[in-house]
């Protein structure tokens, strides 16, 4: 198979640095992957083309990049699956990540947040005679999490990071959901609570977007944002409600399930905590004052749907917690 | 052909000129809808963090529905569709959980069989209408125009879940569409990022941000107007634009249209009645420059 790899490089020692796309012709067998190219155009056509790589085998983790403006491993993705009609391909470093050479990124970000979730078991209480056993059952919903190989895809691909370098991530985040899940970390008391209180904090779960880059992204399977709706989950069962996040998701589940549908009018007030907070009231203000005159306001009186007390019904049955006794009367959304 | 309409809360609440513009053009192309009665929210992925059963019980109700009604699903709201899509799967390749759900649904005499196969319009006329049936209609084609698509999330990811690997054409479907209304695509990076407009309320500089930095980046390309199938997109790239760019200190200006307004101004529809005077940012040099209004 005769293809073209279109790779976008950089070479910091250059006179004048700066990244640059180049081309290379190059013929592989119909099974190549990525990888495979990337490494005959090294050996045979630049030995100066940097990347990184070891395994060739989706283990290591070391050779994600972006492929035709996508994070994947080079050595996972089969050349014939992402070419195009004239066989070609575009290669780019990971995203979000500074770029050292070429298709190398210091990961100096990644691990900074890593490092911030404390990645380890902090069992509370005394220790146990023996080792610390947690049941297959418990443990085995955290299968999934446990796979990350630590690539750096899901970072270079986050629609957050790439706006707000300080937001923890889809990876760290991940791995915070693999301890706070774990049985044997604090037992959601002490450490475990301590942990979700962090992470309910600004630049922390509450900060995705839900845009799913990450869990396309992932080579593993991890579904990174997946954890982060189950952190999210987590915080709000062990009380971290005070945040407009929580406040949100909270008064979006109410607004349903008492009406069936979305008042848009109500809920970003709630959101932020109800009319008292004059900052963010007045912020809203000038929008407010825009959509009205264009005719946009979402209706003043919200209505429910047809037999809306089938949804209610519903939303007793499954959410007892937030529906409350008095659900249908004294709602809060009227 | 007859379809089981979803509109969404947001085509009937903040978003109120899009299910005018999407009934008037499907009545053009000759597109029956029928809507689900007493339809409820899918939860739009918020109410999945807080319970996911409940949310899936939801989307269950609505499925049943269009069943009963023996009609296929129509949506006209990206968000609705992925958040669909993707409940859909987790009932569908999971019958213990299937059960449990249609175990809560039986209340009410309801019971979802998982059949249904919601799918946004925009994926509706290039497969089962045809995208020819689009071209007959075009009576004032976008010539000239330069319209950027813009995708959003959920109608993109997880390809898994959108049946992305059956049907390649969906990730280039708003391409071919803004080509048959007969104008020029202009293709810039952001158009499968996300919108911003789920943070809206929990970090607004990040969220303006997005959007400042989507809409510049098309407008620097010499985009005329946007183009969404996303709601949502639609009104943080249209509604908050202003706050946005003054976050930039720059002006952009980039008027942002719905996707059935765009079919609409290509099939010749006064641009009144497809609600184009309720966007927040100025549609008027668009419709100008298309000679659709002096």
């Amino acid at each position: 198979m005769d293809v073209t790899i279109k790779i976008r490089r950089y070479d910091p020692e250059a006179e004048q640095p700066g990244s640059y796309w180049e081309e290379f012709a190059v013929s592989v067998p119909d099974n190549a992957t990525v990888l495979d190219a990337l490494i005959k155009i090294r050996e045979e056509m630049d030995g100066t083309l940097t990347l990184r790589c070891s395994c060739r085998s989706a283990i290591c983790g070391s050779c994600a990049m972006r492929i035709n403006g996508h994070a994947g491993l080079a050595c996972k993705t089969a050349l014939a699956l992402v070419v195009d009609e004239n066989n070609a391909i575009t290669v780019e470093p990971a995203g979000v990540m500074r770029v050292i050479k070429d298709l190398a990124v210091d990961f100096e970000l990644f691990w900074d947040k890593i490092r911030a979730v404390e990645p380890y078991l902090q069992p509370a209480g005394a220790e146990p005679e023996g080792e610390y056993i947690a049941s297959n059952e418990s443990m085995l919903h955290l299968s999934g999490v446990t796979a990350c190989i630590m690539c750096g895809a899901c970072v270079s691909d986050c629609t957050v990071l790439e706006v707000d370098p300080t937001f923890l991530g889809p990876a760290a985040l991940a791995k915070a959901y693999r301890f706070t899940a774990d049985p044997r970390d604090g037992n959601r008391e002490g450490v475990s609570r301590e942990r979700l209180r962090n992470l309910s904090e600004a630049t922390g779960m509450w900060d995705c977007t839900r845009c799913n880059e990450c869990v396309q992204a992932c080579p593993k399977g991890v579904a990174p944002m997946d954890r982060i709706m189950a952190l999210r989950e987590q915080a709000v069962e062990a009380g971290f409600t005070n945040n407009n996040g929580a406040r949100h998701t909270n008064a979006f589940t109410e607004s349903v399930g008492h009406s069936g549908r979305l008042d848009e009018l109500r809920l970003p007030i709630k959101s932020v905590g109800g009319v008292t907070n004059v900052g963010a009231m007045l912020s809203y203000a000038p929008v407010g004052w825009r959509a009205l005159t264009h005719g946009k306001m979402p209706p003043i009186r919200h209505k429910n749907v047809e037999n809306v007390e089938n949804v209610r019904r519903l939303f007793r049955k499954l959410d007892p917690e937030l529906a409350g006794p008095q659900i249908g009367r004294n709602s809060p959304f009227g | 052909m007859k379809y089981a309409f979803f509109p969404g809360c947001v085509s009937q609440g903040a978003a109120p000129e899009l299910y005018p513009a999407a009934k008037l053009i499907c009545e053009r192309i000759g597109i029956e809808l029928e809507e689900i009665p007493g339809w409820t929210c899918t939860g739009a992925g918020v109410m999945q963090e807080k319970n996911l059963l409940f949310a899936d019980t939801l989307n269950a109700r609505n499925f049943a529905k269009a069943e009963q009604m023996g009609l296929p699903i129509l949506t006209i709201c990206s968000t609705c569709q992925g958040v669909m899509s993707q409940a859909n799967k987790r009932m569908t390749r999971d019958p213990e959980y299937l059960a449990e759900i249609n175990h809560h649904l039986a209340d009410e005499g309801l019971e979802y069989q998982g059949t249904a196969q919601p799918k946004h319009l925009l994926w509706i006329l290039i497969e089962d209408i045809g995208l020819d049936k689009v071209t007959e209609l075009v009576t004032r084609p976008l010539a000239g125009i330069r319209m950027a698509p813009f995708y959003g999330c959920y109608i993109v990811r997880p390809t898994e879940a959108l049946d992305i690997e059956e049907h390649p054409e969906r990730q280039t479907s708003l391409e071919t569409l803004i080509e048959t209304l007969g104008a020029t695509v202009v293709d810039f990076e952001g158009k499968t990022r996300c919108c911003g407009f789920p943070i809206l309320t929990i970090n607004e500089k990040n969220s303006m941000a997005m959007v400042g930095k989507h809409t510049s980046e098309a407008k620097d390309l010499g985009a005329d107007a946007m183009v969404t199938p996303c709601p949502l997109c639609h009104l943080n790239l249209d509604g908050y634009q202003p706050k946005a760019a003054a976050q930039l200190k720059r002006k952009v200006d980039l008027p942002i249209l719905d996707m059935p307004q765009a079919i609409g101004l290509a099939m010749g529809i006064d641009p009144k009645d497809l609600g184009l005077q309720k966007h927040i940012m100025n549609t008027q040099p668009l419709t100008v420059k298309l000679g659709a209004r002096r």
